[in-house]
């Protein structure tokens, strides 16, 4: 008679129990005892001793049967069980609450096509929208990238193509300008070009420090994109006897097309969000603006916070009107990326 | 597009394959004069990135002189921020600063790490890619969406446990409120718009930024090793108690301090969350605190020329806390990563 299959990596009947047990009964143990010893620390707080007791009670049942390490390895599995939970589930109530919230406001269609040109921040939410916040941040974001992207691209081409001496501060540069603050950036175009210069608060300026943010990190996306083009592509091209420009624009570009174009949408992506940059460089308007040099323009973060610093509850419904279409739009490009980098795989 | 190959360059470098007679042949020939241009341009481009960082820091910097001139040291010795009686310091929003910064990466790297190591190490295959999408869609998130969540969604939450850790651990300065949190009736005003609670908001946006790093490196720990691990009887948790997270050091110290860069100056969302309070208060849980970002978007409207400067110089030291710990987290993963292939 063949011995049973030895069954490598299962959990066993035992494992499932002792891990439901334990949460079945730590709650119950949490809900007993809350009321008493911690009286009114709230949600959080209960879930908090309820994680305790669960791993505590836990440990006990594992340690019932099984030598430590086992135990060790239970606790560490429960508890990044529960981390991933607690991650998973802030963003996942960060993009619902904005959705609900937002309801009221962005089901009313006149939301996408007015402007709050003449509409008090506590008019009802059936009157005036956004559309003069989209136009700005569509008109602000294309000239930020137009900007960003030759220098970023052009840099990662220099750090990955060309090199030499600064090629090493130049990307360590771009790795700690990542996370230069973005008020730095607007400050920097504020005093310069506003103050000094003379330049109005315009979309251009907004534009200017935006793209002063952007141009690191499509360089940082860019140059990892380029670095993954296989050198044999580059040493067949040279060999036909191509000049390293032309290997440069013929071979590697394309080659690294999708994940050049990731890079660009992650910029893209950081650009839309900038809150900073155009509450300090733009001015809001509450009227369409399309001349990016000349008057105050508008945009979705810069309309999002000066609707929230009104505290008037209908301004914060349209605040979260417009977060939910500045999170649409950023979901969207988002998924642009994951599309295009499964597609470079593919291939 | 490849097919559009064009023919060999006529003449690479000029005329030097053509050597002729007893001339040694000479075997490098240089680069052609469009690729000169090339290199040049593409030099130029990343110099003038160089440059440009190095405007703003000089910049900042220069513009901070008068400020030095007219406040004198004291620039950063003085708590208040009163344009009116033109009493201006920075002491006590450099501390909010740090403060905000430090809870939220209190909260953030626990949890950064664990969920790098819980991707690469504990997740079913199945769920790993999307978790891994779950930190990128994190990372995209506009901040000020973060500000809003914190600040009507998490806080009602959160002040029960501010609350709470006032309750039981109030001796302990940090934790102190000034109010009596036994109230039968607790002034919950006093614990809303706290450093705490935009440290926890800050903490999403600190999060995926540093578990994107951290993962990475986890995931080029050398997989000779973690079977070597396995086959020995390790553990999972034994495996990365041994294996991944003695590699991937580097990487979490690295990935933490980009996070704390970022941190340090974020805007909107502490602007949403937090009152304006200039002094320096070891007490997190109580209203009202000040970064130095915040300060800069909150005053440079209504600021004259020297207090527009003063903003300047706030912002010359944000900038340097900001890079220094950039540089050196930037240096820490390049030197984690060196050997190893490329990511992604």
């Amino acid at each position: 008679m063949a011995r049973p299959k030895r069954l490598v990596r299962t959990h066993t009947f035992d494992d499932w129990m002792s891990a439901g047990g334990a949460v079945v009964g730590s709650l119950c143990f949490t809900l007993v005892v809350f009321e008493h010893l911690l009286d009114g620390s709230g949600t959080l707080g209960f879930l908090v001793s309820w994680f305790a007791a669960f791993l505590l009670l836990y440990a006990g049942l594992v340690a019932l049967n099984n030598p430590r390490p086992i135990v060790t390895e239970r606790l560490v599995s429960a508890t990044l069980w529960t981390a991933a939970g607690v991650v998973v589930f802030a963003l996942g109530s960060t993009i619902v609450y904005t959705f609900a919230k937002g309801w009221n406001a962005y089901s009313h269609l006149g939301f996408f096509i007015h402007s709050m040109a003449g509409i008090a921040p506590t008019a009802p939410l059936s009157q005036g929208g956004i559309s003069h916040a989209i136009i700005g941040s569509v008109i602000e974001v294309g000239i930020a990238v137009i900007i960003a992207v030759p220098f970023g691209i052009g840099t990662a081409v220099y750090m990955s193509e060309v090199g030499g001496r600064f090629a090493r501060p130049v990307r360590t540069v771009v790795e700690a300008m990542t996370a230069l603050p973005e008020i730095l950036a607007g400050l920097f175009v504020y005093v310069v070009l506003i103050v000094d210069v003379g330049l109005p608060k315009s979309g251009l300026a907004a534009s200017i420090a935006m793209a002063v943010t952007m141009v690191p990190i499509i360089a940082r996306a860019a140059e990892v994109a380029l670095r993954v083009v296989p050198a044999g592509l580059r040493e067949a091209s040279l060999a036909l006897g191509a000049a390293q420009w032309r290997t440069v624009w013929k071979v590697v570009l394309p080659s690294a097309r999708a994940g050049l174009a990731t890079a660009t949408i992650l910029g893209v992506a950081r650009g839309v969000g900038e809150t900073a940059v155009v509450l300090i460089t733009s001015g809001a308007s509450t009227f369409v603006e399309v001349n990016p040099t000349k008057n105050p323009m508008n945009s979705l973060p810069l309309f999002i916070y000066t609707s929230y610093a009104t505290h008037e509850p209908t301004a914060i419904t349209r605040a979260f009107g417009a977060a939910s279409v500045l999170l649409t739009l950023v979901l969207v490009l988002f998924v642009a990326t994951r599309l295009l980098s499964r597609d470079r795989k593919a291939r | 597009m490849t097919t559009a190959l064009p023919a060999p360059p006529a003449s690479p470098g000029s005329g030097a394959l053509t050597a002729s007679g007893k001339q040694p042949r000479q075997l490098d020939p240089g680069h052609e004069r469009s690729d000169r241009y090339f290199f040049a341009g593409a030099r130029a481009i990343g110099l003038s990135v160089l440059v440009v960082t190095g405007a703003i820091a000089v910049f900042l910097g220069y513009q901070g002189i008068p400020t030095l001139h007219h406040y004198g040291l004291h620039f950063l010795t003085t708590t208040q921020w009163d344009p009116e009686i033109d009493k201006i310091g920075i002491a006590a929003v450099l501390v909010g600063t740090i403060e905000v910064a430090l809870v939220a990466m209190a909260v953030a790297f626990p949890l950064a790490v664990m969920f790098a190591l819980f991707i690469t190490d504990y997740a079913p295959r199945r769920l790993k890619s999307w978790l891994i999408s779950a930190i990128d869609l994190m990372a995209a998130v506009p901040s000020i969406i973060y500000g809003l969540w914190g600040f009507f969604l998490l806080q009602p939450h959160a002040i029960n446990l501010s609350r709470w850790l006032s309750q039981h651990f109030g001796w302990f300065p940090l934790f102190h409120v000034d109010t009596d949190p036994n109230a039968a009736v607790w002034q919950q005003s006093r614990y809303t718009s706290s450093a705490f609670i935009a440290g926890l908001a800050v903490s999403m946006m600190a999060i995926p930024l540093a578990c994107a790093v951290i993962r990475a490196v986890f995931d080029q720990a050398p997989a000779g090793e973690r079977e070597a691990a396995m086959a020995l009887g390790a553990t999972r948790w034994g495996v990365a108690r041994k294996v991944v997270l003695p590699f991937g050091k580097g990487g979490i110290i690295g990935g933490s301090m980009l996070a704390l860069g970022r941190a340090l100056g974020e805007t909107a969302a502490v602007l949403i969350i937090i009152s304006p309070a200039y002094e320096i208060k070891p007490r997190i849980l109580e209203a009202g605190t000040q970064t130095t970002s915040a300060l800069i978007a909150g005053n440079f409207g209504s600021a004259t020329k020297a207090q527009l400067t003063a903003l300047l110089a706030a912002g010359f030291v944000l900038f340097l806390m900001t890079l220094a710990v950039n540089t050196v987290a930037a240096t820490i993963i390049a030197r984690s990563r060196s050997g190893a292939g490329t990511d992604i």
